[in-house]
């Protein structure tokens, strides 16, 4: 097997506080394979943007790496100098954020900030680096590139905003662009636009896109694979079409069936009972036990771990022990 | 047909968005109206779901907000159970009030904090003065087991339930003044699917059991087609379509209505081929004249531009499209009386 993209291993992250440490990220480990698109879906809180903050090494303090690697093309970069990091996100690691403010200085205008990213992260001229922001501006479908391209972040619509930002995120050509929630704040009809550019414009110039969403139509027609966190632990993760049609673990399971689709018959959604918990009331053995309808004694003692299943895929829960399913079976 | 609870006609709200006195005479600006709502009709039966959708701006909630009374509206009516609402009588007002009752988005905002959740769930029946003394408490206990919670629940503050917990809390203060009606604002947009499906099955369950009448207001059509009966769809102020349920998504008959349901992700990864959607919703303050939908629109003709369609009796509904009536193919279409 080629040496994925990236690696994530055993990633655990912890906010000290005054009540005791809590954990946000519990061992949380999966791979992105070259030019491959991962889908990261969860409820809210359950650590998907921690995850992409902890790979590009902007986890706010108090919160910290506690324990696990991360790997870049075979180079370790959880633990580099700050500025290293610094070098290694713009270039190598593109960021697409919620809110397009956050990404975009609005005190400069789109040209400057594009050509600037580019002649910080490539070798070429100032004339250069305006010719292929216009390009790439083009590229993401703003109408009349090279007029708009003097304007200010302000100056667009909320849609045009973050089509800029993913150019910005592109514009020194990373190898892997995090996009956490992309779509989130916009309408659906420009959501739909704004995914198709994203996704297009990362398969054209083969980078990876870890693409961090709790909107699981998202996923659906945009990643590869899908990984689904639940209270900061990986439940499941496999190809798209794998967990979405034949989820396994029973959280992946009852999330789908809660979701209304467009096709649809029946009268009643699938429900969880309760509520995903928080950090600090984890509960110990498998953290969905209390709201899991197929729970067993084990779940409440001891923590299933991440095991491979037929088809590439992973699921942790205790229904799928293989040491269990073979005195079953 | 089944009896009208609710009828909204020529419903029209405008906001002056104008900048101050001082700076129109510098700058040389007219007064600057924005159209919120513009010449909406419906009508919402006795135990239907009746929805809205529409994206951002569309004027979803301003037609909530005039249909239980929390804004004026510039132009049109508002009848409920063949009553018309009038904005300057409070005493008829009053009676009419009781009946119905409206549930927020944001169900943090519309919680006071420094509110026990007893009180908060008993406000209405003091302010109908439906019941008191111990009664008062026994009928909150009941409400929130109604919707799901304890009644020891009572005694606490709204910030020590989850989001979810908050909208249940909404919704028994909601019950509580025993309404016919609720306008249901986006009731789930703030919460995570699994909590909204909780929430989606006790708003149906509820309205099995009291035999209510929603109005629901949301941006997720999945969300709308599985709560509703009819759904009306908004663009830009107007109702561009409005449908049963189920067809609408099967034959839209508005180019709008079509171009929003491809942009919805598909879960069920039918690989169903979808025209791609291009443009965003114009300005509303100078929305584009004729059909505020021309300059998107991929069928788009002369007359668009010029004059506002009128809505036409569709199988499904009504439409307001020039396509209906000047396309050959189409069968001939009545306008809606
Ligand atoms: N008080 C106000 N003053 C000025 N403009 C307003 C006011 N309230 C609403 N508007 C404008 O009226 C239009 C319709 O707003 P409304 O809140 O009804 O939209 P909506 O469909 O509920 O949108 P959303 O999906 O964002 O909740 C928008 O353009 C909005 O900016
Ligand atoms: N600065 C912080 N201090 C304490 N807890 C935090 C902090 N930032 C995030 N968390 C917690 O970490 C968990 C995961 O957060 P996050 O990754 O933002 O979730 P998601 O993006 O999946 O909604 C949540 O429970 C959140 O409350
Ligand atoms: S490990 Fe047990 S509690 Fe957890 S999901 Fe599997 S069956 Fe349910
Ligand atoms: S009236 Fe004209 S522009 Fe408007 S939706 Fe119909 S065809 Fe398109
Ligand atoms: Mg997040
Ligand atoms: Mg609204």
């Amino acid at each position: 097997m080629p040496e994925p993209l990236l690696s994530v291993r055993d990633l655990v992250v912890e906010f000290p506080t005054r009540r005791g440490v809590l954990r946000a990220l519990d061992k949380v480990s999966f791979d992105i394979a070259e030019g491959e698109v991962l889908g990261m879906v969860g409820e809210s809180g359950a650590g998907k943007s921690l995850t992409g903050a902890a790979i590009i090494g902007l986890l706010e303090p108090p919160g910290r790496i506690a324990g696990g690697e991360i790997w870049l093309r075979g180079e370790r970069i959880d633990n580099l100098a700050r500025e290293k990091m610094r070098r290694i996100r713009g270039r190598r690691i593109g960021m697409v954020f919620q809110d397009p403010l956050t990404s975009l200085n609005p005190l400069y205008t789109v040209a400057e900030q594009l050509t600037e990213t580019i002649r910080t992260h490539i070798d070429v001229s100032e004339k250069e680096a305006r010719k292929r922001a216009i390009a790439l501006l083009d590229r993401v479908g703003i109408p009349a590139a090279s007029r708009r391209i003097d304007d200010y972040p302000h100056h667009f619509s909320g849609g045009m905003r973050q089509r800029v930002v993913i150019a910005l995120a592109l514009a020194a050509e990373p190898e892997l662009v995090i996009a956490d929630e992309p779509t989130t704040a916009l309408d659906v009809s420009v959501q739909a636009q704004i995914i198709d550019v994203l996704k297009e414009i990362c398969a054209e110039r083969g980078a990876s896109v870890m693409l961090i969403t709790h909107d699981m139509g998202v996923i659906a027609e945009t990643a590869d694979r899908v990984a689904v966190l639940y209270a900061g632990r990986l439940a499941e993760i496999g190809p798209v079409r794998d967990v979405i049609q034949a989820a396994e673990h029973p959280y992946t399971v009852g999330l789908m069936g809660s979701i209304p689709t467009l096709t649809q018959t029946a009268d009643r959604l699938t429900q969880i009972p309760g509520a995903m918990p928080r950090l600090n009331a984890i509960p110990t053995g498998c953290a969905f036990n209390p709201r899991c309808t197929r729970v067993m004694d084990r779940c409440r003692i001891d923590r299933p771990e991440l095991a491979a299943r037929p088809g590439g895929r992973q699921v942790s829960c205790w229904l799928y022990d293989t040491a269990m399913e073979a005195a079953d079976g | 047909m089944a009896d009208v609870l609710l009828s909204v006609k020529g419903l029209t709200r405008r906001f002056d968005v104008s900048k101050p006195w001082l700076n129109r005479v510098i700058e040389r600006e007219d007064r600057q109206f924005l159209t919120a709502n513009d010449d909406v009709s419906f009508e919402i039966r006795k135990g239907e779901t009746f929805a809205l959708v529409g994206e951002s701006g569309s004027g979803k909630s301003t037609i909530a907000k005039m249909i239980v009374g929390l804004l004026e509206p510039s132009a049109g009516e508002i009848r409920f159970d063949g009553q018309a609402m009038d904005f300057n009588s409070g005493a008829a007002m009053r009676k009419l009030r009781r009946r119905f009752q409206m549930i927020f988005q944001d169900p943090f905002a519309s919680l006071n904090p420094r509110w026990r959740v007893g009180d908060i769930i008993a406000e209405p029946i003091h302010t109908f003065g439906l019941l008191t003394g111990a009664a008062v408490r026994q009928e909150v206990g009941r409400l929130l087991e109604v919707v799901g919670l304890s009644a020891a629940d009572a005694a606490k503050f709204p910030h020590e339930f989850s989001g979810g917990q908050r909208q249940r809390i909404a919704i028994a203060r909601a019950l509580s003044s025993r309404p016919e009606f609720i306008v249901c604002d986006e009731p789930t947009s703030a919460l995570d699917v699994s909590v909204q499906a909780q929430i989606l099955n006790l708003m149906r369950d509820l309205q099995d059991e009291f035999g209510l009448t929603y109005l629901l207001i949301s941006h997720d059509l999945s969300v709308v087609r599985h709560m509703s009966n009819r759904i009306g769809v908004l663009y830009l102020g107007r109702l561009v379509e409005i449908a049963d349920a189920k067809q609408l998504f099967v034959e839209p008959q508005h180019p709008y209505t079509r171009m929003l349901l491809d942009a919805v992700p598909d879960l069920a990864l039918s690989g169903r081929r979808r025209t791609p959607v291009t443009g965003e919703i114009p300005n509303p303050i100078n929305p584009p004249p004729g059909c505020a939908f021309h300059p998107r629109c991929p069928h788009v003709m002369d007359i668009c531009r010029q004059v506002v369609p009128a809505p036409m009796t569709t199988t499904s509904g009504q439409a307001a499209c020039h396509l209906l009536t000047q396309d050959d193919r189409m069968q001939a279409r009545e306008p809606v009386a």
